[in-house]
């Protein structure tokens, strides 16, 4: 009885072994270079990996060869040495000369990353709890990059897609064989932005500017993930840069501006409820769901419930305080640098409407513009 | 001659008192290792949580809130609740012992060294139980993040103070009972190398712990006395912090490895039946890393944004940490080399410990090479390193050297056929765990992560699954532990053929009070 099932058992794990062995990729190194840094990396690493092997081949051996015949259960005797001078200078000296020969590529990699001059164009990223903005400061292109992976897929309610958290709403776009010099801050917490692939990683701190740059080699579509822990969504704000031809950069770029302009030009428009509750509700999914949930009813006793809340249903100006000064000593960050006039408008009556809340108000933007100091 | 004085002066209150008010070194090391086994099992039983909701991507059994206060209190309990106390144990049994001296120099600090460690401990597990749970910024604290904890913050901090008071006392007291109190005889050079690990440790210890203290309480001050020094905004800077962390942070590693060079350069040689090979390099070794791992600490700050100068430097320096380390694993080899050995537990658990950390050294070498680095910081390969050289290096050598002196401790063999089953069982479910972890960081897996991406999935998989075999595991070695205590095979003066330090010369188990005439070594 026993053993039978032992042995189902048994037999269900290998195959279940065995069907995850036949289907899985099981990456073994580092991803493939999109950038002659991220391939210089690979090298470096390649080249320390086969040091490392030849050191082990060589102390492993000497250790089972040790551990096989000097033992004294097949008689051997113990020999009683107990220095060599000789060897312990050959054994100093050689790990030396091993580590000189790896500093010099390694040094010449160092000073490649490190230069930064003669960018082609400049982008200034912003990291956020938990999204990150991409600045096009020549253009006067500025956006926010946010995770679109739906909760649905991280709940487990429905299939994972293809890039589960990889994938974000506004990719930061640039041309291919350009140098991209970026610049790195953050509004709340220290962030770091990596692709893997380009072979960059920077922390983004806090009140400093700290610089990096890359040049990827083809166009196509690259992934990668915040690499510093910045709290609760620390997993799920990834990095997902577009790299196009020059042509398509161009058009790219001109359409971005064109947005930009249009949007200005609503800036002072008048909304009804039914507009801005369908607005609000996207503005709400993107900054304000993934701490007060998508039903508004918070995580107790750290992320407030908005659906009843006092706050949300009460007097218009404590929630336009709190909503874009922030909460001090909490999560809760100051989303007028972040948004606009008409989002904080929009998310405004989209939650004094939402839920069970029934306030029947409507805000405009212009009462938020009036808020700006 | 130590029965006689056993009469004169083993008077001592029973029950619960005697453990309170004790100033003897053996039951402070007893104190000591039990409440670092207690720990150990709590932040395991933490580790346990996070490789269950690892074993999918997607989230499952918690919220990335707690997969975080997980994380980080796993990190800060093994730590600080774990491996220090767990040396320290050894420390106050062995130490005494090996230099033939009847108790530490300063007994009733000792006592108290001890006692502060309940205290620290049950904030840190309370900090659970308080409005927004406990801390989840990691380990290493750093701002601004942490300050947005809630009251936890508070409470940790304070913790980190006892426990760093703690340390501090209990390092001072090894330095002084080492200098002071050696048999007769026993000349620096003549000390045997645990000691020797342990008084270097000791210096660390004493250097290192007041940086942490003074940085924690600078967190504190930021929090609630409106002092700027890590926010841009009045004018400090959050990578201060990392500075100062790693300051301490760094000799910290030594701190919790260079004991476990002592124990296994210990067990080595006497179950090689043959004299330890380089003694003095040894020595020589051990005080290089010690220095070194003063100026070393920015390699772990590669991706901050460093002038190219430091960058260079710090890499340097670190690379050059690789040429003291591999004269000892070189010595250890050379030690086995040409033995008469067996295989027992004890030696299987230090040749488990040369084999895998020399493992964790290599990764450690990849990870000194700044652009390699910046591929990896942050990633299961920084991981899956530090657990080579944590878990594989320092717990593995605890194991040896629990093994190793029970009997000495108890007057009781363990079971060694159990002995051999934790053994395997822990290298494999270890390697099971640890090993693929280095794949998941080359290709890109973010550490301190709830959920991931799908082509990390089947790695995760099996390192949840060697996870779990690990960790029930010990429970294994918590029944030998206390199969052992209560019963046994009589231990005799010396389990051990190969066995020479002065703790062997007495009866098994140790006498109350031991040497309190001092044994002449010649």
């Amino acid at each position: 009885m026993m053993s039978n099932l032992i042995r189902k058992i048994g037999g269900g794990l290998v195959l279940a072994m065995y069907s995850m062995l036949a289907q899985a990729e099981y990456a073994l190194n580092l991803p493939t270079s999109a950038s002659d840094i991220a391939s210089q990396i690979f090298d470096l690493h390649t080249i320390t990996m086969w040091i490392i092997v030849g050191i082990a081949v060589v102390v492993y051996g000497v250790m089972f060869y040790s551990i096989l015949k000097h033992r004294k259960s097949v008689g051997h005797k113990a020999a009683n040495f107990h220095h060599s001078t000789m060897a312990e200078i050959i054994w100093t000296v050689i790990p030396v000369i091993i580590l000189i020969a790896m500093a010099f590529p390694a040094t010449k990699t160092v000073l490649a990353m490190k230069d930064g001059s003669q960018a082609d164009m400049t982008v200034k990223i912003t990291g956020y709890q938990w999204k990150w903005e991409y600045d096009y400061q020549q253009d006067g292109v500025k956006f926010m990059s946010v995770l679109s992976t739906p909760r649905d897929q991280i709940e487990n309610k429905v299939p994972k897609g293809e890039h589960y958290l990889l994938e974000v709403d506004n990719p930061m776009v640039v041309p291919v064989g350009k140098k991209v010099r970026i610049l790195l801050t953050a509004n709340d917490v220290i962030h770091a932005w990596w692709i893997p692939a380009f072979g960059v990683k920077q922390d983004a701190i806090p009140g400093f500017i700290r610089d990096s740059w890359f040049k990827a080699d083809a166009v196509g579509i690259y992934r990668g993930q915040c690499a510093e822990l910045c709290g609760k969504d620390h997993g799920y704000m990834p990095i997902v840069v577009e790299v196009k031809e020059q042509a398509d950069y161009d058009k790219w770029i001109a359409e971005q501006k064109a947005k930009a302009a249009a949007t200005a030009q609503d800036a002072g428009k008048v909304y009804q409820l039914a507009e801005l509750k369908v607005m609000g509700e996207k503005v709400y999914a993107a900054n304000c769901s993934g701490c007060h949930q998508a039903k508004g009813e918070g995580m107790a006793p750290v992320f407030p419930a908005l659906d009843g809340s006092k706050t949300v249903n009460g007097p218009k100006p404590a929630l336009f305080d709190i909503v874009m000064n922030g909460k001090a000593g909490t999560a809760m960050p100051a989303f007028s640098k972040q948004m606009s006039d008409t989002d904080i408008a929009a998310v405004a009556s989209y939650m004094r409407n939402a839920w069970s809340n029934k306030t029947g108000d409507v805000t405009q933007s212009s009462e938020i513009k009036a808020l700006r100091k | 001659m130590e029965a006689v004085h056993e009469h004169d002066h083993d008077h001592r209150p029973s029950g619960i008192m005697r453990w309170v008010t004790t100033t003897n070194h053996k039951d402070i090391g007893t104190l000591y290792l039990c409440f670092s086994f207690l720990m150990f099992f709590f932040a395991g039983a933490l580790a346990l949580g996070v490789r269950a909701e690892l074993f999918q991507p997607g989230l499952q059994f918690m919220q990335p809130e707690f997969f975080n206060q997980l994380t980080t209190m796993h990190g800060l309990i093994m730590v600080f609740g774990a491996i220090m106390p767990a040396f320290v144990g050894f420390a106050n049994w062995q130490v005494p012992l090996m230099i033939g001296a009847p108790d530490m120099a300063l007994p009733r600090m000792n006592n108290w060294s001890f006692w502060l460690l309940p205290v620290a401990a049950i904030l840190l597990v309370a900090s659970f139980f308080v409005p927004g749970g406990a801390v989840s910024g990691g380990w290493t604290m750093y701002p601004p993040l942490y300050m947005q904890s809630g009251i936890s913050g508070d409470m940790t901090i304070l913790a980190v103070h006892i426990l760093g008071i703690s340390s501090i006392m209990g390092a001072i007291n090894i330095i002084v009972t080492i200098m002071n109190m050696r048999a007769p005889g026993m000349t620096y050079m003549k000390m045997p190398l645990f000691v020797w690990t342990w008084f270097i440790t000791a210096y660390l210890l004493v250097v290192a712990m007041p940086v942490l203290a003074g940085v924690v309480t600078m967190l504190l001050t930021d929090r609630h006395f409106d002092t700027h020094f890590f926010n841009a905004a009045g004018g400090g800077d959050p990578v201060m912090f990392q500075h100062l962390f790693w300051f301490f942070g760094h000799p910290e590693v030594y701190i919790m490895i260079l004991p476990a060079f002592g124990i296994v350069s210990t067990i080595i040689p006497a179950f090689a039946r043959k004299p330890l090979f380089g003694y003095s390099s040894m020595v020589y070794a051990t005080a290089s890393i010690a220095f070194l791992s003063f100026i070393v600490w920015a390699h772990h700050m590669y991706t901050v944004g460093m002038p190219t100068a430091a960058q260079l430097f710090f890499m340097y320096a670190t690379m050059l940490i690789a040429v003291p380390t591999g004269v000892k694993v070189f010595n250890w080899l050379a030690t086995m080399w040409q033995g008469s050995m067996t295989f027992e537990t004890p030696m299987l658990f230090s040749i488990g410990f040369v084999a895998l950390f020399t493992i964790g050294g290599f990764t450690g070498v990849v990870l000194a090479i700044v652009p390699v680095d910046i591929q990896l910081q942050d990633t299961y390969y920084v991981v899956a390193h530090f657990h080579y050289v944590l878990v594989s290096g320092s717990l593995f050598a605890i194991f040896a050297g629990a093994y190793y002196w029970l009997p000495k401790w108890t007057g009781h063999m363990y079971n060694e056929t159990l002995g051999k089953w934790h053994f395997w069982l822990s290298v494999i479910g270890f390697n099971i765990t640890f090993f693929p972890q280095h794949f998941l960081g080359l290709a890109g897996m973010p550490r301190r992560i709830p959920d991931y991406a799908l082509q990390f999935a089947e790695f995760n998989m099996i390192s949840s699954v060697g996870g779990f075999m690990f960790g029930l595991t010990q429970l294994l070695f918590l029944y030998i532990v206390i199969q052992c205590v209560r019963g046994g095979k009589p231990a005799g003066n010396k389990p051990w053929e190969g066995a020479d330090t002065l703790e062997w010369t007495i009866p098994s188990p140790a006498p109350y009070h031991t040497f309190v005439t001092p044994p002449v070594v010649k």
